[in-house]
């Protein structure tokens, strides 16, 4: 009886790991919406406004929304559509499209896309246009004839709004901006982006054109907000089914946030780089490590997590470098620091090589010219070395001039950490004539 | 009900823990005897099976992933742990990068296959158009109707509509992969297709994982403008154990799996300083037992004497460094040339064939394009004209211009300089014809000169001399014209 009980239990432990799984990696991976914007309040109110003003008075609008990668600019966005769409009569009014400049590259794309969103296949039809503004307006009055009374408002999205810029003439722009500066039918421009110049990439008449409301998401969390921000992202919503669950495991976040290790890791993280998505992937990482035999979220996983994320890349790919490449790198090395910095050969590098060998070869044999040039391949396969002109000059392989992609001091690093490297060769490294 | 079930299923496979086998039976007892994975069933198991685990997944097929991944549990581990279960969802990108053959796409499509996730994997060698790329993914996940569905010459915005599309039709039940390997040519292709791919998840609004396969690091791969950061996993490389290890797995049936890993101990032991690629020291492997295995079929030898057998391929093995593993010789002539049991070198390499038949004049030329490469310019008066006075010899070496042009490289020279060369070294008197001029341009499309600066065709063009030492020794004894005497460096 006991026995079953027990089991009991446990299986609840494994339904509750699956279902904090279920709902923090929601969380983390898929980006979903808060319930409000945390620490934006100021830029929300005003982005609500707005967008309300439009909506409702038939007001055209333009705005940007500026901040640095991760900053929350879709999310703030997508809230305050949210928080408007619950107006009866503004979710039935309002008409979104929602533009990318990741997909749509240039304007022929975008413009069969708005027409798209805007379900105005069927009027467009096979008519041809003129030009790209007749088309547009084509759009926008077809988009006033469907209403009976009035025109309804429309709101542009524009994502990665930098790379509407870079399009031909910027006419998307012009005439986004142009209708929204004159003509009749209310309209909202968005851009996000995460450039902070991006006025200075667009044409002056674009420029005059647009209202240069600017809304910057520029962080400025304290330390102490940051573990706010840890405390909440971990934490389990009230509704979640195993109340008992839930407590003790927000009640264990809590606690991991007083934790001196686990406080001295987020300063790092946090100085590194204070936004959210960063925090995401540590906490997903960390998250991965949460299992049925190991139900709560401890100190090492966070350690173990952020271990992880913050490994030298490049190191890790020294390391896997067969002896004769690690020994051509030390040369190059060499040759950089004699030379300081001018690029150089295979040729310099096999002759730096070979002295090393004639002074003493206990460990490596001496290895043919090939069998070198391969290695030397493979590091140039690798982009760990990388030719000065691009490799445009067409000249014999061995008198490419190359230029080492490496520090100083990660050649030094990956040495010490190498599994058995010959000590000749790690003083070679250490001394050019030792 | 499912979960109890995969619950109780775990428990039962912790308590079976120590009879679990986890690779033929003839691996682990050539693993025996070297020491260095002995130990293998203790601890080590305890700590992979707690790696490897999946809700929902049967311990049968876990067990037969183990068996296909030898070596690589922790990282498979690590990749089922950041999958999460099907249903839940996945970081919208993972970035896998390792050393060529350390098992990134065995890994993942191993996985992916037996688990029987929805996927696509695409090779981005064979996808010269991004068109081709989303063709491939959209046939992968959703069958042939969707693809048909793409316009001609798609782009990445077709692709996304036509997704969505699809994706309304069929709802993601479980997370959908798509697996890039060879991702660093993605950079090669549109701008936008690279930042774009990383954030599918979010421009396609569904449950879909894109997983990059590389072999360059992530620090290469950033735009300038930043993009979604990957989730970064790399794959280690084998250590030599770990090698051993693997490489014993496929022994020869006809002998004992201990004479084959010691086999494998003495190939390590000659290639390892060089080449840590599991394909190219299989292949190796693979060419070269033949003759191992020589001495025991002749009688010479028996499987206990190691050193004898050591004897006998150790020389074996240190040609091959210089034949086959270089591509020199073929595997083909490689493996008949032992059947033949004629002395390696006999064979000649590809590098051996590298002579020329060139005209007369043609091979003058070409010796002048190299006098005019590798001296300076300065010194021509010393090499070619007759009484050219007074030049003392301190003053025409000086000291400090030590380094050698063999070491830095041809230099280019005006075809002018070319000429004049030309005329001096060739004995008779050779009229500039139309045929001397269209013997240089030809010499530039047998890319044996290269022309530098393509700006001026016709008015002082500009040469480098594109062959090597070596080569235009051989040309110069054909014409029996002492080069040496007339090289800067070998004075």
């Amino acid at each position: 009886m006991s026995k079953r009980k027990s089991r009991e239990a446990h299986l609840a432990v494994g339904d509750c790991v699956a279902q904090v799984q279920r709902i923090l990696r929601e969380r983390f991976c898929h980006q979903r919406l808060p319930d409000r914007p945390v620490g934006l309040e100021s830029q929300y109110k005003h982005l609500l406004e707005l967008l309300r003003r439009t909506a409702v008075h038939g007001e055209s609008n333009s705005v940007l929304i500026v901040g640095p990668r991760g900053a929350g600019k879709t999310m703030l966005l997508r809230c305050a559509l949210r928080e408007l769409l619950e107006l009866q009569e503004v979710k039935q009014n309002v008409l979104q499209v929602h533009l990318s400049g990741l997909l749509q590259t240039d304007d022929r794309i975008a413009l069969k896309e708005i027409t798209r969103q805007l379900h105005l296949e069927n009027v467009v039809g096979d008519k041809v246009f003129g030009s790209f503004a007749e088309n547009l307006v084509f759009l926008l009055e077809a988009l006033k004839r469907g209403d009976k009374s009035s025109s309804r408002p429309v709101f542009f999205i524009l994502e990665e709004f930098d790379l509407f810029a870079h399009h031909k003439n910027q006419t998307l722009l012009y005439n986004l901006l142009d209708v929204s500066q004159s003509a009749q039918a209310p309209v909202a421009v968005v851009g996000l982006t995460c450039r902070l110049d991006v006025l200075e990439l667009l044409e002056k008449r674009v420029k005059s054109r647009f209202s240069h409301r600017q809304i910057h998401l520029l962080s400025c969390m304290s330390f102490c907000q940051y573990l706010d921000a840890f405390r909440s992202e971990l934490a389990l919503p009230d509704d979640f089914p195993d109340s008992k669950f839930s407590q003790e495991w927000n009640l264990n976040v809590s606690e991991l946030c007083e934790e001196k290790s686990v406080q001295e890791i987020l300063q790092k993280h946090f100085n590194s780089c204070k936004d959210f998505r960063s925090l995401h992937l540590l906490l997903l990482l960390a998250l991965t490590r949460v299992s049925v035999s190991n139900p709560t979220l401890r100190a090492v996983d966070i350690l173990e997590a952020s271990r992880m994320s913050s490994a030298d890349s490049k190191a890790n790919i020294l390391h896997g470098l067969s002896v004769l490449e690690l020994c051509l790198i030390i040369a190059m090395k060499h040759l950089n620091d004699i030379y300081e910095g001018e690029p150089f050969n295979f040729q310099m590098v096999h002759n730096e090589f070979k002295k090393f060998i004639q002074r003493k070869s206990h460990s490596i044999h001496n290895f043919e010219k090939p069998v070198v040039i391969k290695a030397f391949e493979h590091l140039l396969q690798l982009e760990l070395i990388r030719p000065v002109d691009g490799g445009v000059c067409k000249v014999q392989r061995e008198y490419q001039l190359m230029r080492l992609m490496l520090d100083h001091t990660q050649v030094m690093e990956a040495l010490q950490r190498y599994p058995q490297c010959p000590t000749d060769v790690k003083q070679w490294a250490i001394s050019a004539f030792g | 009900m499912e979960l109890r079930t995969t619950n109780i299923c775990m428990k039962n496979f912790k308590s079976r823990l120590p009879d679990v086998t986890f690779y033929s039976r003839e691996s682990e007892a050539a693993c025996g005897p070297r020491g260095s994975v002995v130990g293998f069933s203790g601890s080590v198991s305890e700590k992979m099976l707690s790696g490897l685990h999946y809700p929902g997944c049967p311990e049968a097929r876990l067990r037969s992933l183990r068996e296909k991944l030898p070596c690589r549990e922790v990282q498979a581990g690590t990749l089922l742990a950041i999958m999460g279960e099907p249903e839940q969802y996945c970081y919208p990108s993972i970035f896998i990068y390792g050393h060529r053959a350390t098992g990134k796409s065995h890994v993942i499509l191993t996985l992916l296959k037996e688990l029987e996730l929805p996927h696509a994997a695409v090779s981005c060698v064979e996808c010269v158009s991004a068109g081709l790329l989303f063709e491939q993914t959209l046939l992968a996940l959703f069958g042939a109707d969707s693809a048909a569905l793409l316009p001609r010459l798609p782009s990445l915005s077709d692709f996304v509509r036509v997704y969505r599309q699809v994706c309304a039709q069929q709802p993601a039940k479980q997370t959908r992969y798509i697996v890039l390997e060879r991702a660093e040519l993605l950079r090669d292709m549109e701008a936008n297709l690279l930042p774009g791919l990383l954030r599918l998840q979010e421009l396609v609004d569904d449950n879909v994982a894109v997983i990059l396969l590389s072999e360059i690091v992530w620090d290469k791969f950033r735009p300038n403008t930043g993009c979604f950061e990957p989730l970064l996993l790399h794959f280690p490389d084998y250590t030599k154990a770990e090698l051993l290890q693997i490489l014993s797995l496929d022994s020869n049936p006809s002998y004992t799996p201990e004479l084959y890993s010691s086999y494998i101990n003495i190939l390590l032991g000659v290639f390892y300083s060089v080449c840590r690629d599991l394909r190219e020291l299989r292949h190796l492997a693979a060419l070269n037992f033949s003759k191992f295995c020589e001495p025991l079929e002749k009688g010479e030898a028996k499987e206990g004497n190691t050193h004898k057998l050591w004897r006998n391929i150790e020389p074996h093995l240190k040609r091959a460094m210089q034949t086959v593993y270089l591509r020199e010789v073929s595997s083909v002539q490689w493996g008949q040339q032992q059947m033949d049991e004629k002395e390696a070198t006999a064979l000649r390499g590809l590098s051996a064939l590298a002579h020329v038949e060139l005209p007369y004049y043609s091979k003058f030329l070409l010796i002048a394009a190299y006098l005019a490469s590798y001296n300076p310019a300065r010194t021509d008066r010393r090499f070619f004209v007759k009484h050219h006075g007074k030049m003392k010899k301190t003053s025409f070496l000086k000291k400090h211009e030590k380094t050698s042009n063999h070491l830095l490289g041809p230099k280019p020279f005006p075809l002018d300089r070319l000429l004049a060369i030309f005329y001096s070294v060739v004995d008779s008197r050779v009229a500039p014809t139309a045929s001397v001029f269209s013997q240089i341009s030809s010499l530039v499309t047998l890319q044996l000169l290269t022309q530098v600066g393509h700006d001026d065709q016709l008015d002082t063009p500009k040469y480098k001399c594109a062959v090597s030492l070596d080569f235009i020794l051989a040309i110069s004894r054909t014409v029996s014209f002492d080069i040496v005497r007339y090289l800067y460096d070998f004075i």
